[in-house]
């Protein structure tokens, strides 16, 4: 019971502005997510990455097959 | 009435060996497959005499010489493993070919199966290499110089539909399938036009509709005729127009779509015609085009683009199967199609998790842009060819993968099963059971024959021309009551 009293009391206080605001505000925030999502695989990456990427891919040279 | 779509893949690897002046493309593969071991050491022939690679589908046989190795070169490159699967050497290259299966969830289980064991098998022969010297192997099709290596799909069809049928139907869906199959490319190669990124790793390297070979002059659909099976019932279409996938869910779609429009020709399914104006010419406009908006040419005049054609070839799928009971996993596949198809439709950027060649050029992009690369940058194409890295701590799908960034179809648990485990709806279980259980009297395996050399008797060929029998169900009673292989070919006998 309390449960519900309190979510009706958070649904019936929200203005239109301020559930658009808090759109907003989630979706600033998935775009944050995403962004650090992609500074960590970048970075990632750069441990990984073969080095001498020039020299490395110049000489993967395969006979042809099938 | 369609004949059950068993099938399964072969992929030939890349393969070098860095810091190493000597390097042989043939002896690595050799000391590469010769590398993984399973619990028994027999050494088992392939049996080449159940092979004709020389027939035509087109009802004819080519002039050639039939490939048939010394019986120690034999032992050397062919290794048949106790999962019904076949990993040896081909040309120059190290090739995996997963056991039949029945689905395209076993399917997709299967073929990561040999991309670990060809990694286990890298390791242990890394070992063996001299200090310095480091064997790499890539689950691609080009090297980017011009040299290609293939990744062959075969599904099992009705001997009765006749093959003009097949080439009919199939030509526009194998043409535009890529627009979710293709791997992945930076550039181009081959002679074709210059282009930043596209969609599929061979495209550049169709030159013809129809023929036999796979190693020059490659076809779209490729006519080998050789079924594996009872061919007065069955045909194996060898599919050569396809692409090494890394990712769970294209390999999945891959499969399970092309199986779908297989049983629809079978059915007589396909109603509309879709015939292609020039499609050695629109694979490459396919290819080239990642906004996937470019328009080709039918042969009745109008322009579609690839993925309005897919959506025919979808929507002929969704007729058919509305009328017909479909198992959970084709119903799946047909799912994930649509889902797809939109998608693409869309913006095919959306696919980000789901389609190998989106995937690739999202994580490229996305290092390009903080880095400040372009596409030519060495950078970018080693990106390229990492992507398709084998390793589990250097191949960037798989580092993609280990972080959640992709969709998953299985498993770790039942891929590494699946290194030990054969499938137990087909004869595969058969092949693999008789390794795992009598290994030492196994003188030769094909897809379709195991034969055996007991003591001093004559070798006895086991025929398996019914790839569904051989299953499970159909020989376990006869395993567990044949503890020894002269009591298994007795039992066979009586």
């Amino acid at each position: 019971m309390a449960d519900t009293t309190q979510k009706q009391k958070g649904g019936g206080g929200d203005s239109q502005d301020k559930s658009s605001g808090e759109g907003g505000q989630k979706l600033k925030k998935k775009g944050e997510e995403l962004k650090a999502e992609m500074d960590s695989l970048v970075d990632e990456i750069d441990e990984v990455l073969e080095e001498n990427a020039e020299e490395f891919v110049k000489n993967y040279v395969q006979r042809g097959g099938q | 009435m369609a004949v059950p779509k068993v099938m399964g893949t072969e992929i030939e690897y890349g393969i070098t060996v860095r810091n190493d002046r000597d390097f042989d493309p043939i002896s690595s593969c050799v000391l590469l497959v010769n590398a993984y071991r399973e619990d028994h050491d027999a050494k088992i022939l392939w049996d080449y005499d159940q092979e004709n690679p020389l027939a035509d589908a087109r009802g004819f046989q080519v002039e050639g010489e039939k490939y048939t190795p010394n019986q120690q070169e034999n032992i050397a490159r062919n290794k048949t493993l106790i999962n019904g699967a076949r990993y040896y050497v081909d040309h120059a290259h190290p090739e995996y070919s997963c056991p039949e299966v029945t689905n395209v969830r076993d399917l997709v289980i299967h073929e990561k199966a040999g991309e670990r064991i060809v990694e286990i098998s890298r390791r242990e022969a890394q070992a063996l290499l001299p200090e310095g010297a480091e064997m790499l192997v890539y689950k691609n099709n080009s090297d980017r110089k011009g040299n290609s290596y293939g990744s062959h799909e075969n599904y099992l069809m009705d001997r009765r539909t006749s093959f003009k049928q097949i080439v009919e139907h199939l030509m526009p869906f194998f043409v535009t399938r890529q627009v979710y199959s293709g791997a992945g490319k930076v550039g181009s190669e081959n002679r074709a036009q210059p282009c930043e990124y596209q969609l599929a790793q061979r495209s550049d390297f169709y030159e013809t509709e129809v023929a036999l070979d796979t190693m020059v002059k490659r076809p779209i659909i490729n006519t080998r005729d050789e079924p594996h099976a009872d061919r007065e019932k069955y045909r194996r279409l060898h599919v050569i127009v396809g692409d090494a996938n890394m990712s769970e869910y294209t390999i999945y779609l891959r499969n399970g779509a092309t199986a779908l429009v297989l049983s629809m020709i079978e059915d007589g399914a396909i109603t509309r015609d879709l015939t292609l104006r020039d499609p050695v010419r629109a694979i490459k406009e396919v290819s080239h085009d990642p906004t996937c908006k470019r328009e080709i040419q039918l042969d009745r005049g109008a322009k579609v683009t690839a993925v309005q054609l897919q959506k025919e070839f979808l929507d002929l799928a969704l007729t058919y199967t509305a009328s017909r009971d479909v198992d959970p996993i084709t119903r799946d596949v047909l799912d994930k199609w649509q889902h797809v198809v939109e998608a693409l439709e869309r913006d095919p950027m959306e696919l980000s998790r789901e389609i190998d060649w989106v995937i690739k050029k999202s994580l490229i992009e996305s290092f390009m842009e903080r880095k400040g690369l372009d596409w030519e940058s060495s950078q970018t194409q080693m990106l390229d060819l990492q992507y398709h890295d084998i390793r589990p701590d250097k191949g960037l799908y798989n580092l993609l993968e280990r972080r959640g960034q992709v969709e998953r179809i299985t498993d770790d648990a039942a891929i590494t099963r699946a290194i030990h485990h054969p499938p137990e709806d087909t004869r595969a279980y058969f092949r693999g059971m008789c390794l795992k259980r009598y290994a030492p009297q196994v003188f030769g395996v094909n897809w379709d024959s195991i034969s055996f050399a007991i003591e001093d008797e004559p070798i006895k060929r086991i025929l398996m021309a019914e790839p569904l029998k051989g299953s499970k169900v159909h020989v376990d009673d006869l395993l567990s009551t044949s503890p020894t292989a002269a009591e298994l070919v007795k039992n066979l006998r009586a």
